[in-house]
């Protein structure tokens, strides 16, 4: 079959690779009808992320068609259409059991790299990294997939992919993002970062009750499409003298309630403090650019809620603690237990109140995976999100 | 102290060997906790073939010895009945100074190496009895009684440096995991011992003789098994098994294993140290590489794989991690084609 390889940093090869086989029992195999390119794939592709291999396949954003299922999988048969959620996860745990299904303590192979870098480790996710389990990704034309019988949601042929396809990841991590920030009715909700999560969870924010949504980035594109899609107001932040300032004359000086950081580690700032960042990573002194969390933790109301579901590596610097602690600041965060969600926001795109595929920009082939990773992350030709048709 | 730093064992060399192995072996994952540093919890109690305080008399030996030869090197002189003039005192001082030097050395880290320094003092003293032995100055009677004692004290060296050599080969680690399955199952799945192999990674097989005796096959390195008989030293059931490799084994070791019900309904914690204790020989030395690599990742592996069987019921592999060695996260070809 043909896969999308990471050999390198900035190197991705579509490559001809073995087919995936059945490993355990409760595996499925998947021939992959949808697959999208991740805003957290660009942290591999920039070489962020430790413990990759050449020739790792990506993607932990597919869907397709059950084409075989292991002898420990009742509930999926051949031909199923189905959404793969990207943590992959046993169900039996005691983290499952809880429905905290992305620290799954049962699927990463690999927890002990994991452990070492963490202290912990979580679950195991496809294509993203050796740490997280080593798993081969679903930018491919087949996928194999573990624990079958918990994680893939079956989905009816009436609904189009590109409807339905984004429960994998980005639709629950944004609504997440916005669960996490225990809405009250009449709250203001920033938003750091209007790429896809960041749309969803703008759109999720006023679904939850949020009075009103500001949008926080730097590319017209990606705010205009924040104002026309989810209502947001935005602020683009290379046109302001300062975030701070704006966000508390828009919100009468009390800042927003809400500030949900959907970022993550490369964050990008104009003026010194993205050079003092930059230089610290590029010499290995922190891992991550943490530029979005200290505005978002500076920004939060006394006593708001600071929601991070961009994702971070390692360690980061100049950590505004003080404003946390003395301002009653509550954080809160985590990898999407996207199997907790799926079924709701199922439901929720059938009735019609929220259309995802309202992200897409760009649906290439397999093939121009090389590309589209590129594109995506210079955010040429007002790229947003990528779909990727592999057959 | 060597008991200190085998209950931690070695932790070095990270990231090199990153995975189990194919097939039945493989794969782990969850949450496992490394015990604190210190005394074993739940060691059966047996005999420890030390040599620590063995050594630490000796260290003290040396050092009385070594502060007489240089405070009072004439009344030295003349109790092994050696001539008693500047040169030899000279001798005497600087053999002193050897004997303080190693009886600090073996105090503040009592090594195997340190005492075998004694032993090779203990040479150096003996020509040099030999040669005043040879002299016609020398009172022979006091001398000769002198290397006698020296001859006794290197005996006692030699065996207290053998005793810390095996010592220090000696493996001992602990960890410990949550399973979400209460105490009687975990239980009942350890105590039938033949279920060992299906998480263990350098277990093949374990027969089951009788209640207590079993026969255990292990991977060794270069494609070799080795085998032994173990027997149940202590079966406390739902809380504790303890076993050990009976008198004869290629490889001494023994272990046990304790169930305590999690708080709060999280399950079982399961505490396990194991304690190796490969003999010389080029069996016990395949043997201490292979545990020593990463044995307390090892053990946690193991007890992560444990716990996938029990609450998942198989141990799960990756594109990763389904065979050894490090190579891409892609699917491996089909076998027999290439």
């Amino acid at each position: 079959m043909k896969a999308t390889c990471w050999m390198g940093k900035e190197k991705i090869e579509v490559r001809e690779v073995p087919d995936p086989r059945i490993l355990n029992s409760r595996d499925a195999i998947v021939r992959v009808t949808s697959t999208a390119i991740c805003g957290s794939d660009l942290h591999l592709y920039n070489g962020f992320v430790p413990t990759m291999e050449p020739e790792d396949i990506l993607g932990h954003e597919f869907m397709g068609e059950v084409v075989e299922v292991g002898g420990g999988v009742q509930n999926l048969r051949v031909g199923d259409r189905v959404v793969v959620p990207f943590p992959i996860a046993c169900g039996a745990c005691a983290a499952c059991q809880a429905e905290a299904y992305s620290l799954c303590e049962n699927s990463n192979p690999n927890a002990w790299l994991a452990e070492k870098l963490w202290g912990h480790a979580v679950c195991g996710v496809y294509g993203y990294s050796h740490m997280m389990g080593g798993f081969a990704g679903g930018q491919a034309q087949y996928a194999r997939v573990p624990f079958a019988d918990v994680g893939p949601l079956k989905v009816d042929a009436d609904l189009p992919d590109e409807k339905v396809l984004f429960l994998s990841d980005i639709l629950p991590t944004g609504y997440m993002g916005a669960e996490m920030c225990n809405l009250q009715g009449g709250d203001v909700v920033a938003v750091w970062g209007a790429g896809p999560v960041g749309q969803f969870a703008m759109a999720s924010a006023f679904l939850l009750g949020a009075e009103r949504v500001i949008a926080i980035d730097r590319f017209p594109y990606r705010l205009a499409m924040a104002a026309e899609k989810t209502g947001a107001e935005t602020i683009n932040y290379e046109e302001v003298d300062s975030v701070l300032d704006t966000l508390n004359e828009m919100t009468g000086g009390r800042g927003p309630d809400a500030c949900i950081d959907a970022v993550g580690l490369e964050a990008h700032a104009p003026g010194l403090q993205y050079a003092y960042d930059r230089t610290k990573q590029a010499m290995g002194l922190e891992s991550d650019r943490p530029i979005a969390l200290r505005e978002a933790i500076m920004a939060c109301r006394n006593g708001g809620t600071v929601s991070v579901i961009g994702v971070y590596g390692g360690f980061i610097d100049k950590f505004p603690m003080g404003s946390l602690m003395n301002r009653s600041l509550t954080v809160r965060t985590g990898q999407c237990h996207v199997q907790r969600y799926m079924r709701p926001l199922l439901n929720r795109i059938r009735q019609g109140e929220i259309d995802p595929s309202f992200v897409i920009t760009h649906r290439l082939s397999l093939a121009d995976a090389p590309r589209a990773y590129r594109m995506f992350r210079d955010k040429e030709d007002n790229c947003e999100k990528v779909v990727l048709s592999p057959h | 102290m060597i008991t200190g730093m085998g209950t931690e064992a070695r932790q070095g060399g990270a990231g090199t060997d990153r995975q189990g192995d194919a097939g039945g072996g493989g794969t782990r994952a969850g949450s496992t906790g490394r015990s604190a540093r210190g005394r074993p919890a739940n060691r059966p109690n047996g005999s420890r073939p030390d040599g620590e305080g063995f050594a630490t008399a000796l260290g003290w030996f040396s050092i009385g010895l070594g502060l007489s030869e240089v405070v009072a090197p004439r009344r030295v002189a003349r109790l092994i009945g050696i001539e008693d003039d500047p040169r030899e005192r000279a001798i005497l001082r600087a053999l002193g100074v050897r004997e303080i030097m190693s009886g600090i050395a073996i105090l503040s880290q009592p090594r195997a190496r340190w005492v075998w320094s004694r032993v090779a003092g203990d040479a150096m003293d003996l020509a040099l009895l030999g040669t005043a032995l040879a002299s016609d100055r020398t009172e022979r009677p006091r001398t000769s009684v002198a290397t006698a004692a020296v001859l006794g004290v290197t005996a006692l060296d030699v065996l207290c440096s053998q005793r810390l050599t095996r010592a220090e080969h000696r493996i001992q680690v602990q960890r410990s995991v949550t399973i979400n399955r209460t105490p009687e199952e975990v239980y009942q799945f350890w105590r039938n011992l033949e279920n060992l192999p299906r998480f263990t990674s350098h277990l093949e097989a374990v027969r089951v003789i009788d209640d207590r005796r079993s026969h255990w096959q292990a991977r060794a390195p270069v494609g070799t098994t080795i085998e032994w008989d173990a027997e149940i030293v202590e079966d406390r059931p739902n809380e504790l098994i303890a076993w050990r490799a009976v008198e004869g084994a290629d490889v001494p070791n023994s272990g046990s294993v304790r169930f305590a019900p999690a708080p709060g309904r999280r399950g079982t914690e399961v505490h396990v140290a194991i304690d190796y204790n490969p003999p010389g020989g080029q069996v016990g030395a395949a043997v201490a590489k292979l545990f020593r690599e990463e044995p307390t990742q090892q053990l946690g592996d193991d007890l992560r794989a444990l716990k996938q069987v029990l609450e998942t019921g198989e141990v799960l592999v990756s594109d990763a991690t389904v065979r050894r060695g490090l190579h891409p996260a892609r699917p491996d070809p089909a076998p027999g084609t290439t």
